[in-house]
């Protein structure tokens, strides 16, 4: 292992194989929560958090259990058991310590716990057979191409709310369609590693 | 197969989901907020239907509000009477309970009454109804247009559309909630005290020349009902005649006089004054005070009411020092 393969896995996690627009993973929040780059922002933290700390353990859980005793059918479960005890934890500390960014995140806070994102990252981790380190530095590139992708469509919805939309389009058909464009433009990313 | 496959996955499951629970538990203590209970308390007293007709998104957020002192314990239009009275125990303040209201739709113009302008075959609504041809098919233009965007917007049932294509709200089921007024194009719906039954049914607040041609249940501003009142609780405002509910003592007088019928009222609920003749000392001030001299009586001698000219208003059970007149 060498720090030019962990930069490589960074890069490509962030733009090549962004976890929202190239694997289409936690669409559901990136939907949801898309309105103001703010709220965006706080939601990126919150799922960066999330996928920092769900590899980890995964990664321990996977090795240390369920590798041990055979039972890796068992992975799904496990994980998501996992990852919902870390949201919980996420949505006590948001809610000691930002009240407003609770309000705003609303049921979409809870709803990491499903968010593929998430669940996706982990069980990556496991099938690319990446190690500790590389588990980490492929959850930080998710989280931080997911938190990029989640603020720069909050950032061209909150212009698209000034902006002269037809008015069938207005809302989230042209959010879709912006998502899509954005997804295209990502495109342009394959091949970088 | 062997039984560890069966132990192990329980076990290791069953281990992971002990360790996580009990660090949750742990987090939970350390950070905790701490939430007024009265708040929880209040959300627990409040109806629950989350209408925001209080005003402000949702019963918790209300419950909040009330519970920081920003809100008054009887904003909540849905509860009524008694959730003011629960939500001021929770709060240690007193309150002073409010007369419960409900909607009424003031227009009994249905289609044999009110005459059509034209025929309507468009989206079966009043907004979009009432775009069309100037206000919508019917003649009058202030009349309630029947097609229901009221019913569908009440979430506890209580709009009904009756024969004739008019909107009736079900006194019992409605709430005060507003919903209706709000959506309401024609702002035919008005609050109402809910023990009122004389109310005025007519909104055209036009000239009763063009008002007769155009509808005959119609308030024809003839202002019979103003010199029939007893009390002086009908008033005159661009061309409608208005009770003042304060003043009014469902006596139905106008109701009888009103040549259109344009004021409701049932009749059947009239009351009579009955004199108790063990208490009459005769001291003929009831006798004074009825407005129909519907009393008889010497002075010192047992009054009598007499039945056909009791209107029922209740001026001398007010009045009488003794006590010996009630209202049937």
């Amino acid at each position: 292992m060498n720090i030019s393969s962990l930069f490589v896995i960074l890069i490509s996690a962030i733009l090549v194989n962004n976890f929202v627009l190239s694997r289409f993973l936690g669409i559901c929040p990136f939907l949801g929560v898309s309105k103001q780059v703010e709220t965006a922002f706080g939601m990126g933290m919150a799922v960066t958090f999330v996928m920092a700390m769900a590899s980890i353990i995964t990664y321990l859980v996977q090795i240390l259990i369920l590798d041990n005793l055979g039972i890796q059918y068992m992975q799904t479960i496990a994980f998501i058991l996992v990852i919902a005890s870390l949201v919980q934890l996420v949505e006590m500390i948001i809610q000691k310590t930002s009240p407003t960014l609770y309000q705003s995140l609303g049921v979409f806070l809870p709803l990491i716990t499903t968010n593929c994102a998430v669940l996706g990252l982990t069980i990556l981790n496991i099938s690319q057979d990446f190690n500790m380190i590389e588990s980490i530095f492929h959850a930080i590139g998710a989280a931080i191409g997911f938190s990029l992708a989640i603020v720069l469509f909050a950032a061209i919805r909150e212009r698209l709310e000034l902006a002269h939309v037809p008015k069938a389009f207005k809302g989230f058909p042209i959010a879709l369609i912006t998502a899509s464009l954005m997804s295209l433009a990502f495109l342009g990313f394959a091949g970088l590693v | 197969m062997n039984i560890e496959s069966i132990i192990y996955p329980i076990a290791s499951l069953g281990g992971l989901g002990l360790v996580f629970g009990a660090g949750l538990a742990y987090a939970s203590q350390k950070f905790a907020v701490e939430i007024d209970p009265r708040a929880l308390a209040i959300r627990d007293a409040l109806p629950g239907a989350n209408c925001g007709g209080c005003g402000v998104p949702g019963c918790d957020s209300f419950a909040k509000l009330v519970a920081e002192g920003k809100a008054s314990v009887d904003g909540c239009p849905v509860g009524g009477p008694d959730c003011a009275k629960a939500l001021a125990e929770i709060m240690g303040v007193e309150v002073d309970v409010k007369e419960r209201r409900v909607a009424k739709v003031i227009c009994n113009g249905n289609k044999e009454k009110c005459k059509d302008k034209f025929d309507y075959h468009g989206i079966n609504d009043c907004v979009a109804a009432s775009m069309v041809g100037g206000g919508g098919d019917k003649s009058c233009n202030y009349s309630c247009l029947g097609f229901g965007t009221c019913v569908r917007a009440c979430q506890f049932d209580a709009i009904e559309i009756v024969d004739g294509r008019i909107a009736k709200i079900i006194p019992e089921k409605c709430t005060a909630c507003g919903k209706c007024i709000e959506v309401c194009p024609k702002d035919v719906i008005d609050m109402v005290p809910y023990e009122q039954s004389v109310v005025i049914t007519c909104n055209n607040k036009e000239t009763g020349k063009i008002v007769r041609k155009k509808c005959e249940v119609a308030c024809i501003a003839c202002k019979i009902c103003v010199k029939a009142c007893p009390f002086e609780a009908i008033d005159f405002k661009n061309n409608l005649a208005f009770i003042d509910y304060e003043k009014c003592t469902q006596c139905f007088v106008c109701v009888e006089k009103c040549p259109t019928k344009a004021i409701e009222g049932d009749l059947e609920k009239r009351k009579k004054a009955i004199i108790d003749d063990d208490t009459c000392i005769g001291c003929t001030i009831c006798k004074k005070h009825c407005p129909v001299e519907a009393i008889e009586g010497e002075l010192k001698g047992k009054h009598k009411i007499l039945a056909d000219k009791c209107i029922g208003c209740g001026v001398c059970e007010a009045k009488c020092p003794k006590k010996s007149i009630k209202m049937n």
